[in-house]
């Protein structure tokens, strides 16, 4: 776990351009479903305790339409896309045709729906992230859960819970033109595959 | 009058006790299990936040024992009495080991939920503490608050709202 609380700066650089290039990706591909113009925020990549995971899309209780997806390959990790339910609704409206019951919950077909948009913005994100690196990366069948911020993401802590109590974290937010619709990526990378993503990428192994 | 009631807040991969008038609360577990033991005559209560089902898989330097079932437990137990509990009244209660995302090809680390909820109940056998209610499974994220008073352990979830046990 020390290990990466040592990272210099330029591996800290050298992540985030891995966010920046997966959620650019998907905020392109996001950006010609919607026919809009879609903003991208610079990534963040830091070392956080468990706890304030959650903190970054509001706290452990808030509710979140999360679409999770297992990376599989030479570089394993976790991938999350996470809206807000008001966010998940516009999405289904503007991209679907869905009229969304404004307090109700989510029906089958609406669900499906949502897994669908998140598997193909994923997906994207995910291929654009292979490309980049040459790393055989491929993504398990999505999954999503609507539930408390805290429950959702500690699937994604499992690796790093072996480790220590803190996880890093690449997240990326990204905002629809007129800010209706606003979703983050988190890429957390199984604590083994930092090397070989730095290795693919041509950054020297050193031990710091 | 109104009486000053303390809330002591149990973190991910975390544990805690309380006495009375306190109340003792975890936020948002998933796969998680929060697990309870109270004393009924001290009014004495402990949470743990438990993360994973066994010790044996972890690679940190320093042990987090509040995060492992088979190590959270013992620990648990050991602050209760610490805290001039006795073994023989403490009851438990657990909620949480629930499975956020009902995926294809659900390998161990999807099983993970149940697999906490086996560990801890196979801990509270081997201590001889009994369960005496439990709020376990589904697919569902609980947030957890026990009175150490009353020892009534309150389960909030999105879809059920609250349920008191």
């Amino acid at each position: 776990m020390e290990v990466f609380k040592h990272f210099k700066e330029f591996k800290m650089d050298v992540l985030k351009e891995v966010g920046n290039i997966g959620a650019g990706n998907a905020a392109t591909a996001l950006s010609r479903l919607l026919d809009k113009p879609v903003d991208m925020a610079v990534p963040k990549v830091q070392l956080l305790p468990f706890e304030e995971i959650a903190d970054r899309v509001g706290g452990a209780e808030r509710i979140v339409i999360a679409i999770f997806l297992r990376v599989e390959g030479d570089a394993p990790g976790n991938l999350f896309f996470i809206l807000s339910p008001e966010a998940a609704k516009s999405l289904l409206k503007r991209l679907a045709g869905m009229q969304v019951d404004q307090d109700g919950m989510f029906d089958e077909m609406e669900q499906s729906a949502l897994c669908e948009i998140g598997n193909i913005l994923a997906g994207s994100y995910l291929s654009s992230l292979a490309d980049f690196t040459k790393l055989d990366l491929s993504p398990t069948v999505p999954g999503l859960a609507m539930d408390m911020a805290g429950a959702v993401l500690s699937y994604g802590l499992l690796q790093f819970g072996q480790m220590g109590d803190d996880a890093l974290l690449i997240d990326t937010t990204f905002l629809e033109g007129d800010h209706e619709v606003e979703g983050k990526f988190f890429l957390i990378p199984d604590p083994d595959s930092f090397a070989k993503i730095f290795q693919a990428l041509g950054v020297p192994l050193e031990n710091d | 009058m109104i009486e000053e009631q303390s809330i002591v807040k149990v973190g991910m991969a975390d544990m805690n006790v309380v006495r009375d008038p306190g109340v003792i609360r975890t936020l948002g577990l998933g796969s998680c299990v929060g697990i309870t033991l109270h004393d009924p005559l001290l009014k004495i209560a402990g949470m743990a936040h438990i993360m994973l089902p066994s010790s044996d898989i972890a690679r940190e330097g320093q042990l987090n024992i509040a995060k492992y079932a088979d190590t959270a437990v013992p620990a648990l137990l050991e602050r209760l009495v610490a805290m001039g509990a006795s073994p023989s009244r403490i009851v438990a209660k657990m909620a949480g080991g629930s499975q956020m995302f009902l995926m294809a090809g659900t390998g161990d680390t999807m099983r993970i939920g149940p697999r906490n909820v086996e560990s801890c109940k196979m801990m509270l056998s081997n201590l001889h503490i009994p369960l005496i209610a439990e709020d376990t499974g589904g697919s569902h994220g609980r947030t957890i608050e026990l009175d150490s008073g009353s020892g009534i352990l309150s389960v909030r979830s999105v879809q059920m709202g609250i349920k008191e046990l």
